[in-house]
């Protein structure tokens, strides 16, 4: 309780926001189409606040993110699938639950993987995603629902405003808590240095794992708000290309800052999606020639990302 | 009786798919060797290579030996830039860095040649320089394609054993894969061998790329992310550095992977491959020659 009291004035201020959207939505102003990106826009950055936990503060490079994104929504669907729900108060418990349920395949999955370093564990966690992909491509074979390669279709649309935007700043508090707590600390440590944190006592292969599994409780969260906001599943959703995405959100927001990777996950699904409607097809191809020229130019002149001017602590 | 016949068919054309792999893989372990770096843009260079031997063919209508030269030409040129703009800057960087750069470059070649004033992000129909064709022996049926393959493969990696183990460059870049500062101490300059080692790597690639287009009649630009990402595994099961491995690899990755297809079921093809990688990076991240020096 002590920690919702000191933390009372973000509390305030994300009321504050939620009321401001809400009236927006209620005024008619926007489309179907600007509503749904805008909660898509809260849960990519739940998801890639999950990448920041464990790239960002921690400093384990993982090209495998989206595949616990996709772990998550997969399991959202087919629990809500198979137990019936219809409605706001019982997708909460189903999403935590596929939250629950993908931390416990990061801790299977980073048990091993933890282990290696930099590029290799790229390779491995990328080798990660692509099993992911491989395995929901050939899910119908399991069971029909899951409906392999052809998508996972009839989830019902229940993620509003409420649920996506309180999840998302409920978990955006607690991350904030947890950074500070002594397993943040931990992480930050070991960004900087593994070999002197470890030399101190500390266990450095827990931490790493904690703040794996943690990420990717969030991406499993984030991936359980987006089957029921788009109802709509295909393997393709979730494959390398997405986690370079939440990769990119981090970069741009700097590594280890909270308020980087909110505002650049915000930027960025508005930059993606919302300029479909301002711009013909033909120049919005260039968006992804820019994108990588802008990655580049980050890596060159700011090395820990745009808004962060050195590493962080 | 048949089913050792298929069985050898299968191996045929396994080692045709390891060959190419063999090919893009070296690429990748020079490069690590040198830089330690994974260059991720190296699948598109593979594609580069394609794409080039396609214009060839079509626009100008080259012969088959022009067309190898002409790819893996325009390709190490082009591995060669991207180095030198995208990589060398960041030489002092961390490691993620330039990872993140590579990525990066990656991206941008594959986009910027889907653009429609491009290649458009279609499937392109390859056409073979020349007419296939089929030599039956018993029951294995074994056709041109194959053989020129082999025997491209095998040119390449002689003419490539002759580059690193009896020229001066190829000593400077063994020398530099060993210890890049001590070789730059000994007054070599670096930055000539490291573009020499892209260079190599990237006809490889480039050749590679038109070997893999001509038993695939199908090309895309999207092509090389797959073929790269197994190749790099083949680097690594070889033990990431070493230049034999990565050529053994090559051949372990194409052959288990066309068994895979024809035994277990074709979309299972790219899972095992990562299953092989993670055996190897669990019990052995160095590969098969790779000495336990280095803790991965």
């Amino acid at each position: 309780m002590r920690f919702f009291i000191e933390l009372r004035k973000l509390i305030f201020i994300s009321l504050f926001i939620y009321l401001v959207i809400k009236l927006f939505f209620i005024s008619g102003i926007p489309t179907d189409y600007i509503i749904q990106i805008t909660l898509y826009s809260f849960i990519i950055v739940l998801a890639s606040l999950g990448l920041n936990i464990i790239y960002g503060y921690t400093g384990q490079f993982s090209l495998g993110h989206a595949a616990f994104y996709g772990i998550g929504a997969y399991c959202t669907a087919y629990l809500s699938k198979i137990l019936g729900v219809e409605t706001f108060y019982s997708l909460v418990p189903v999403v935590f639950l596929s939250g629950i349920f993908t931390a416990f395949i990061a801790y299977l999955i980073g048990g091993p993987i933890l282990r290696l370093k930099d590029d290799f564990l790229a390779i491995a966690t990328l080798g990660f995603g692509i099993l992911v992909r491989v395995f929901l491509d050939n899910s119908d074979r399991i069971t029909e629902t899951l409906g392999g390669s052809r998508g996972f279709v009839g989830i019902n649309k229940i993620t509003n405003l409420e649920l996506s935007f309180f999840i998302t700043v409920f978990f955006i508090l607690i991350t904030k808590n947890l950074i500070d707590s002594r397993y943040g600390l931990f992480w930050r440590a070991i960004k900087n240095d593994e070999l002197a944190v470890s030399s101190i006592g500390v266990n450095t292969f827990n931490a790493k794992l904690i703040a794996f599994i943690y990420g990717c409780f969030l991406a499993g969260i984030a991936g359980g708000l987006y089957a029921h906001l788009y109802t709509f599943l295909h393997p393709s959703n979730f494959d390398i290309l997405k986690s370079i995405d939440f990769l990119i959100i981090v970069i741009i927001g700097g590594m280890g800052s909270i308020s980087g990777t909110i505002v650049a996950g915000l930027f960025w699904v508005f930059f993606i999606e919302g300029l479909r409607i301002v711009l013909p097809s033909e120049i919005l191809e260039y968006r992804w020639v820019l994108i990588p020229i802008i990655l580049i130019l980050i890596m060159m002149l700011r090395p820990y990302g745009l808004m962060v001017k050195k590493e962080g602590y | 009786m048949e089913t050792i016949l298929y069985i050898i068919q299968q191996l045929i054309n396994g080692i045709q798919l390891g060959a190419v792999y063999a090919l893009i893989s070296l690429g990748y372990t020079m490069v690590y060797g040198v830089l330690r770096m994974i260059n991720f843009a190296h699948g598109d260079i593979f594609m580069l290579g394609a794409f080039i031997a396609y214009y060839g063919i079509t626009k100008f209508n080259l012969p088959f030996p022009v067309l190898i030269i002409i790819s893996s030409l325009i390709t190490a040129i082009i591995a060669i830039l991207i180095e030198r703009i995208a990589y060398k800057p960041l030489r002092n960087a961390p490691k993620i860095s330039l990872l993140i750069t590579a990525v990066g470059v990656s991206l941008f070649l594959e986009y910027t040649l889907s653009l429609n004033a491009f290649f458009s992000p279609n499937y392109i129909g390859f056409p073979r320089p020349f007419e296939i064709k089929n030599y039956e022996l018993g029951l294995i049926s074994i056709n041109n394609i194959h053989l020129i393959i082999f025997s491209v493969t095998i040119i390449s990696l002689i003419i490539l054993y002759l580059l690193i183990y009896k020229t001066k460059y190829g000593i400077a870049m063994r020398a530099a894969s060993h210890d890049l500062e001590i070789t730059r101490l000994m007054g070599i300059k670096t930055d000539s061998v490291i573009s020499f080692t892209f260079g190599i790597g990237g006809a490889l690639a480039g050749i590679g790329g038109l070997l893999y287009a001509m038993a695939y009649p199908q090309i895309n630009v999207f092509m090389g992310i797959m073929p790269g990402i197994k190749s790099f595994i083949a680097a690594v099961l070889g033990g990431i550095g070493i230049i034999h491995g990565a050529v053994l690899g090559g051949f372990i990755i194409g052959i288990s992977e066309v068994f895979v297809s024809a035994f277990l079921s074709s979309t299972f093809r790219d899972g095992v491959i990562f299953i092989i990688l993670f055996i190897f990076l669990l019990f052995r991240p160095n590969g098969i020659f790779g000495k336990s020096i280095e803790k991965v």
